[in-house]
């Protein structure tokens, strides 16, 4: 018997995804406070990954150690390993600036430079020294049209980005990011500034993406985590509790604490 | 200016109707299938149906697990709250009537084992009124189609009308010589599995009812 399209959250196929980020035994201090203990996990490539928590948890601060956003808080230390498609993320040699291409971040508040539309989304070839007009051109309505946008600002690009609403500053945000083609993205709460309307055009991109990208999202929504995500992982305390299939994790969690969190027992 | 999006919830309400669409095709052939085997006494074609049944067990349960990972990671509302919860209370009525057509099956064997006891004249009638039911329940369910499901549920009188009117003359038979009895049970209770093939596509047609119109209509005397 043939079988439908599965559900597209969590209904995971049998096929196991490769890996993206391989994480291990992973630490992380905060002066003499440790907030990560002991994390391990593989995060599944070109797939949806939701991190879930209550606040304190840890979630935020994993989320920025994949692309070492954390590097500059003074007294912040790490112990264990990151690794993308295998290479160590936190090996000396690591080009920091590099490893941010390749792993964008999108953030809770969208942050647009006071630049217009085109120049924010060219703004990091910019700054890798692109200057052909034509490459640019390109890559901003690439971009654009990825992050769903295109279409509302096509006429528009050399109007202030400061001029759009909260949703579209927030794809903007993630076209910039698209625009110097990274692997990976990784969201902190992309949506929780948004109304249901602009959070649902969100939610729907993240879907789009995954196609060609590997997608970290931190959610204090449970339901938008459930929605559209295709595994998530549960943290408290800074441990990781549970980490499965998105589908196992909201219809039979293994763990007592998940199921207590994600019913409003607790957090 | 609103413009309506295509969300990815709407291509999981698809799957799952196209999944119960697909056994309700299953399901309408055992009908048929049973209906055959019983007129031609064609004791074969009854255990085909027999062993058909798995098939449509295993898309209930397929069709239990969809909506439950569903529910758990879309949370439908409104409407789609309500195709949801349609699709859980026709799933099982799909799956009695199949159960059913199987019973027609197994009261078929056990008559071709035995003389013919009368040319069936009522239980034809009342078997196709029960499978244009189911099929039309169906369409109804498709098409959120109110008023073709209320056509269909007025139909349930016609077929307890003749599930009545056969169960009359079997007793007939039953009174004029003891002998028919064993026969004419067997074709009562095959009149009474057509009818409750009815119900079952009444019960889809209040369910659509109410997916189309958020109005619960079952257990109300109220006329439909």
């Amino acid at each position: 018997m043939e079988t439908v399209t599965p559900l597209h959250a969590g209904h995971a196929a049998a096929e196991s995804p490769a890996t993206a980020i391989e994480v291990r035994n992973f630490n992380f201090f905060y002066g003499e406070s440790k907030v990560l203990h002991g994390i391990d996990m593989d995060i599944p490539e070109k797939k949806v990954t939701a991190f879930i928590g209550p606040s304190g948890c840890g979630k935020s601060t994993f989320l920025r150690s994949i692309n070492r956003m954390n590097d500059i808080i003074p007294g912040a230390r790490v112990e264990g390993k990151v690794s993308l498609h295998g290479q160590d993320l936190y090996a000396p040699s690591v080009d920091v600036v590099a490893l941010r291409r390749r792993i964008g971040m999108v953030f809770q508040k969208s942050n647009p430079f006071p630049k217009t539309i085109y120049e924010n989304v060219a703004y990091g070839l910019r700054i890798a020294g692109v200057k052909d007009r034509r490459v640019l051109d390109e890559t901003v309505e690439k971009s654009l049209q990825r992050a769903a946008l295109w279409d509302e600002v096509k006429d528009r690009l050399n109007s202030s980005a400061l001029a759009m609403s909260g949703g579209q500053q927030q794809r903007l945000c993630i076209a910039r990011a698209l625009a110097v083609d990274p692997e990976v993205l990784l969201m902190d709460e992309p949506a929780s500034a948004l109304d249901p309307i602009a959070t649902q055009k969100i939610e729907e991109l993240v879907y789009e993406l995954k196609d060609n990208y590997t997608i970290v999202i931190v959610t204090h929504n449970m339901q938008q985590a459930a929605r559209v995500s295709d595994r998530t992982a549960f943290f408290m305390l800074g441990k990781l509790v549970e980490y499965d299939e998105t589908k196992t994790i909201f219809m039979s969690p293994a763990e007592k604490l998940t199921e207590d969190y994600i019913t409003g027992r607790f957090g | 200016m609103q413009r309506t999006t295509m969300r990815h919830l709407d291509r999981d309400i698809e799957n799952l109707k196209e999944l119960l669409l697909r056994m309700g095709a299953l399901v309408e052939d055992q009908i048929s299938n049973s209906i055959r085997a019983l007129l031609e006494r064609d004791s074969e074609a009854a255990q085909r149906v027999i062993e058909a049944d798995n098939a449509i067990d295993q898309m209930e349960l397929e069709i239990d697990q969809y909506t439950i990972e569903l529910i758990a990671t879309m949370q439908p509302a409104a409407v789609d709250l309500r195709f949801v919860a349609a699709a859980m209370k026709i799933t099982p009525e799909l799956e009695r009537i199949a159960d059913l057509a199987v019973d027609v099956c197994e009261r078929a064997i056990e008559l071709n084992r035995e003389p013919l006891l009368k040319p069936l004249i009522d239980i034809p009638r009342l078997a196709r009124i029960a499978q244009d039911m189911v099929r039309q329940s169906l369409d109804a369910f498709v098409k959120r189609d109110a008023n073709l499901a209320r056509a269909v549920i007025a139909r349930d009188d016609e077929a307890d009308l003749l599930t009545e009117q056969s169960f009359r003359e079997l007793l007939t038979y039953m009174l004029e010589d003891s002998r028919n009895i064993s026969r004419a049970i067997r074709l009562t209770f095959i009149g009474k599995y057509f009818e409750r093939m009815a119900d079952g596509a009444t019960n889809i047609c209040e369910m659509v009812v109410y997916l189309a119109e958020g109005k619960v209509i079952k257990h109300s005397n109220e006329p439909v």
